[in-house]
């Protein structure tokens, strides 16, 4: 985007509507990947009703949000998916909805690719079974690959292939690369966070600061790939990476869980990132008047970063990745390209990291990758 | 995905595109184009006027001499230019 630093600063301010949202549909899944950012499983019986999700989204098209992303949970899972994605389209607001692809099969497609303003993002997490099912559960690989099948059978066009990057998978990225031109698909590359279940497997999986040097070239070899955003903390290794390289946290971004509660980035599912609720007023009074909201728009102080003359180029970092491995906000992103962060890491008590709440994960399968039946 | 955009040239007819979203803000505008995801500022409310109103002139030299002063129309030929290559701007 390279927006000019006069209008970034109009971004840290905050904007009177976000550009995107991200909307977990449900806490239900049938997946459980040891990473999940919403620590999901079981559904939540509070969830969002029909109407209210309707009234949700006439909202967020009146407030002319670009484009919501939704995710959650899987969720297709929920019986009306396709009529909130269509009232959703239908109002100009656009929809990417994020799938493990167990749902989308040959008519779950066709129905997909006739719809505009409609993105499918497939995650897989390694080039091949093994290293993907190891994170994903046993059979996510071989259902992701059946449903980019299915898709590209019904001429769905570019959908995105959506890889979180890990210390396994770093090494594959030409392989997630082939993968995708052999659909026509495009490559989506997102951030570990240690959110949700991925506060107990962050630390093993992480990329160490030698392959995030490696990702970041890659990224720059690769213009085409998208990113999210999410790699603004590689930046000080050259040139910026594509993107507004900010914290759009309560900003210009923020994440609305399946019962209705505003968190100010889809990776803080925690109750000191709470803004509010929809439930209480709509989701406008929420983003205008949070206290929360209103303070993450304040200018941020550099802390620990005050004197790196980086700090402009990655802006301290992923509030999220600190919050999680419990670092104070104002220190060095944890992983840090100076490996500032490292040290930070060394100098807190493990046992002060705060856990993600809520947590709908199914029994025993915290920390445990344990092999699920796929519907 | 939409096919290679065409060369810009103000002797034509060209328009916001379908695929984008544009939205008033106090510095002008934001843009957002759902096929290529990409973001852009329109950085001033006549500029975010002239984008709107584009495509009810014959072509964009039209536009111009309805809408904006003489001496700021290389200005905003320039401007026109730029969205035309990020898609914003569709030629028909």
């Amino acid at each position: 985007m390279g927006a000019d630093s006069s209008l970034r600063s109009r971004f840290e301010h905050g904007l009177d509507a976000p550009i995107c949202l991200t909307w977990e549909l449900t806490y239900a899944c049938n997946m459980s990947c040891s990473h999940c950012l919403s620590a999901s499983g079981r559904r939540d019986p509070r969830e969002l009703t029909t109407a209210e999700a309707r009234t949700f989204i006439d909202e967020v098209a009146a407030m002319r949000v670009f484009y919501i992303n939704v995710g959650g949970g899987e969720p297709m899972i929920r019986r009306d998916f396709f009529e909130l994605v269509g009232y959703a389209v239908d109002r100009g607001v656009g929809v990417k909805f994020s799938t493990n692809g167990t749902r989308i099969d040959a008519g779950a497609a066709k129905r997909l690719a006739s719809m505009d303003y409609l993105d499918v993002q497939v995650s897989l997490d390694g080039a091949d079974a093994s290293t993907n099912d190891r994170l994903r559960g046993a059979g996510s690989y071989a259902a992701a690959r059946r449903a980019m099948e299915h898709l590209a059978d019904a001429d769905f066009g570019e959908f995105k292939i959506s890889v979180v990057v890990t210390r396994e998978n770093v090494t594959q990225l030409d392989d997630f690369a082939a993968i995708a031109a052999h659909y026509g698909a495009q490559l989506r590359l997102t951030r570990l966070r240690p959110s949700g279940r991925g506060v107990d497997s962050w630390a093993d999986l992480h990329p160490t600061r030698e392959q995030n040097r490696s990702l970041y070239h890659w990224l720059i070899d690769h213009p085409r790939v998208l990113t999210g955003d999410s790699f603004f903390h590689l930046s000080p290794l050259g040139q910026p990476l594509d993107g507004l390289n900010l914290c759009g946290a309560g900003r210009v971004v923020c994440l609305v869980d399946p019962v209705g509660d505003v968190y100010a980035c889809p990776f803080v599912i925690h109750e000191r990132f709470r803004a509010g609720s929809i439930r209480d007023g709509g989701f406008g009074a929420v983003w205008r008047s949070s206290e929360l909201f209103g303070s993450l728009r304040e200018p941020g102080s550099a802390g620990a970063c005050s004197a790196c003359g980086s700090y402009d180029a990655c802006r301290g970092g992923c509030m999220a990745a600190k919050f999680f491995t419990g670092l104070e906000l104002d220190d060095p992103d944890p992983e840090c390209v100076y490996g500032l962060g490292e040290a930070a890491l060394a100098a807190h008590p493990v046992s002060i990291r705060p856990r993600s709440a809520p947590d709908h994960s199914r029994a025993r399968v915290r920390s445990l990758s344990v092999p699920e039946s796929l519907r | 995905m939409a096919d290679d955009p065409r060369p810009f040239a103000r002797t034509e007819h060209w328009a916001l595109s379908d695929e984008v979203s544009m939205r008033d803000e106090s510095f002008g505008a934001l843009a957002y184009h759902h096929g290529t995801r990409r973001l852009v500022f329109v950085k001033s409310p006549l500029l975010v006027d002239v984008v709107r109103r584009l495509g009810d002139y014959d072509n964009v030299d039209d536009a111009l001499g309805a809408l904006v002063q003489p001496a700021d129309r290389e200005r905003y030929a320039l401007a026109l230019a730029a969205l035309a290559d990020s898609e914003i701007l569709r030629g028909c």
